[in-house]
């Protein structure tokens, strides 16, 4: 009765089929590490942040005169109200910690690297996507910060000659940052951004299945047809669509190895997570800024304006530059050369763990650049933040020109034909 | 006609056809959509440049219009203030006014386009407070300049061209708004001369 009513299904709409394909049958190396959670924990906090988000806006006021005191009404007099936006802004924090750790794991392991360069740009579009809507929803509560950050990014668009003034009157809406300000991000923040986003993962993941996963040794487990022994072959069956084309090894299937394995790492990440929430909810000043607590006041301007330490290390580029325009070119530059890594990185080996010294001291340096950025970012800018962001602001543009050298030529350990871990 | 059952010639002539018209189409319907993000009629009202009569301020007279919910200091400075303002340059943070915090054309040594007349918001660059004019008590706070402005909040000090001293903490000169003399007697503030 119920193998008819799925066979009845079936033949119309090939979900089992799907869910074979994409989890249960899904050819995964078997030696993915510890910084192979990210991805499924970011899926996590996108489902926390929709699910969330759709109840704090049942309670929430998107206008000039009722949103600060509808924030302050659901902490205060909604049930869980106060639950339900720490787990919000909680999360927009969570989710970039976990899409930095996995960008940091693709350049790790060459992750972006042919064929995965589409991937890569998708990713790359997330994040940038991610942005524009933390940027939007953090303006919502309508508290100072809120204002003047949102303030300050609307009149970087101000630089570009000859339109900037016109374009940020159009962003605004307004002369000055207001309810019309605060509307028009609303609707962008909870329907246009969070739609392109599901789209944007949707399309990550079709293409993360089309050329595989890729692995800490960036080895090849999908063999040229019959060029594997019977006896070599991956024990597990997987979807045709992979099989018939390759010989797999070395891969074990998504579900339930991987599933089970991410529910562990779901699980300590939640534990801290709810650590946070219910012990930090405002990440001491770092997640929900001090002069948030006040409402937008537009002739009160907070003393120090710094943006949620997410945005940081773009938002140091911008200021240690001393020309406003140059200063906006430069940090969009630094998130378009991570769009260009495919193609910066000239060499053929993926793994760090088999390229050369020189590759080695690169990404060591970008990350301390890239932190350094990040640390400068939620600081007070003075003459000293500025030299040191200047010298990492260097770093992170060198990282890419150093790469685009050593690469072409490097010298690099022998690849391993199948996993040896 | 020939016999190929598809006649490639016209399918490429109305595929381009649709292309083109359909492409018309979305650059209109694009319309509406981009307009409505242009300042509405409420916003424009409330956004509109604030005319002030200034034939009847005396010499030395400070009066506040409000602009754009800001408030705006109008001076009619005195031939003794504008000879003496150069005198402090020294003691200025921004004597030159490098900072774009005035129109071009108001970008000179009086920071206006009328060197009797100071237009200049009232709104301390520090954090917001409104500076209060000191008509000729201001040597209490700079000995040797008569007239000027003090911020209560936290001491900032501005001359009578709205220019910031050394070591408050202000980090820039007042703001000078938009503005222009339509006649010799009315100021309008929010539209640059030329504009109206």
């Amino acid at each position: 009765m119920i193998a008819n009513f799925m066979a009845w299904i079936e033949k119309r709409l090939p979900l089992m089929d799907a869910m074979n394909k994409h989890a249960a049958q899904y050819p995964a190396p078997k030696n993915f590490n510890f910084w192979y959670v990210f991805g499924i924990l970011a899926s996590v906090v996108l489902v926390n942040q929709i699910l969330t988000g759709i109840w704090l806006t049942m309670s929430y006021e998107p206008t000039g005169e009722g949103a600060f005191a509808s924030i302050e009404y659901i902490m205060r007099d909604v049930d869980y109200g106060w639950l339900l936006r720490y787990m919000h802004s909680t999360g927009a924090s969570a989710f970039f910690i976990v899409v930095y750790m996995h960008m940091f794991r693709g350049m790790m392991y060459g992750s972006y690297q042919k064929p995965r360069e589409l991937l890569w740009i998708f990713g790359m579009l997330i994040f940038l996507v991610l942005m524009a809507e933390a940027f939007m929803g953090y303006l919502l509560p309508w508290g100072n910060m809120s204002y003047w950050g949102a303030q300050v990014i609307i009149s970087l668009f101000g630089a570009i000659p000859i339109i900037g003034d016109d374009l940020t009157l159009w962003i605004r809406g307004d002369y000055v940052i207001s309810g019309a300000t605060l509307n028009r991000f609303f609707a962008l923040h909870v329907i246009a951004m969070p739609l392109v986003l599901v789209i944007l993962v949707f399309l990550h993941i079709l293409a993360l299945h089309e050329v595989g996963s890729n692995n800490p040794e960036g080895t090849d487990i999908k063999k040229k047809k019959g060029s594997i022994k019977p006896e070599e072959l991956s024990k597990f069956t997987f979807h045709k669509q992979y099989s018939e084309k390759y010989d797999i090894v070395d891969a074990i299937p998504f579900h339930p190895y991987y599933t089970v394995k991410d529910l562990v790492a779901v699980v300590i990440f939640l534990i801290v997570f709810c650590w946070v929430l219910f012990f930090a909810p405002e990440g001491g000043g770092y997640f929900i800024e001090a002069p948030n607590f006040e409402p937008a006041n537009n002739l009160k301007t907070p003393e120090h304006i710094v943006p949620v330490w997410y945005f940081g290390p773009f938002f140091t580029i911008l200021r240690v530059v001393p020309d406003k325009l140059l200063g906006m070119i430069t940090m969009f530059a630094a998130i378009g050369v991570l769009f260009a890594l495919p193609w910066f990185d000239r060499g053929t080996v993926k793994s760090l763990r088999f390229r050369s010294k020189a590759h080695m001291i690169n990404l060591t340096q970008f990350v301390i650049c890239f932190v350094a950025l990040g640390v400068l970012g939620t600081m007070a800018g003075t003459e000293l933040t500025n030299f040191i962001g200047r010298i990492a602001t260097l770093g992170y543009f060198g990282f890419f020109v150093a790469i685009w050298f050593y690469s072409k030529n490097e010298k690099t350990k022998p690849v391993p034909e199948r996993v040896s871990g | 006609m020939s016999n190929a059952p598809v006649n490639n010639g016209r399918r490429r002539f109305l595929t381009a056809a649709t292309s083109v018209v359909g492409g018309v189409g979305v650059v209109g319907l694009a319309v509406p959509f981009i307009g409505s993000w242009n300042p509405s009629a409420k916003a424009k009202a409330a956004g509109a440049p604030v005319e002030v009569n200034v034939s009847k301020i005396e010499p030395g007279q400070l009066i506040r219009a409000e602009w754009r919910g800001k408030p705006v200091y109008v001076v009619r400075r005195t031939k003794e203030i504008l000879s003496t303002l150069a005198a402090h340059d020294g003691q200025l943070k921004d004597p030159s006014s490098a900072e774009p915090q005035q129109p071009v054309y108001a970008t000179n040594e009086y920071r206006s386009i009328n060197p009797e007349i100071l237009v200049a918001l009232g709104v301390c660059t520090h954090l917001g407070c409104a500076p209060t004019h000191h008509k000729g008590d201001f040597e209490q706070h700079v000995s040797g300049v008569k007239d000027g402005f003090f911020c209560p909040c936290h001491g900032s000090k501005f001359d009578m061209a709205g220019r910031v001293f050394q070591s408050v903490p202000a980090p820039t000169n007042l703001v000078i708004p938009e503005h222009s003399f339509p006649t010799d007697g009315t100021l309008l503030i929010g539209i640059s001369p030329g504009e109206a």
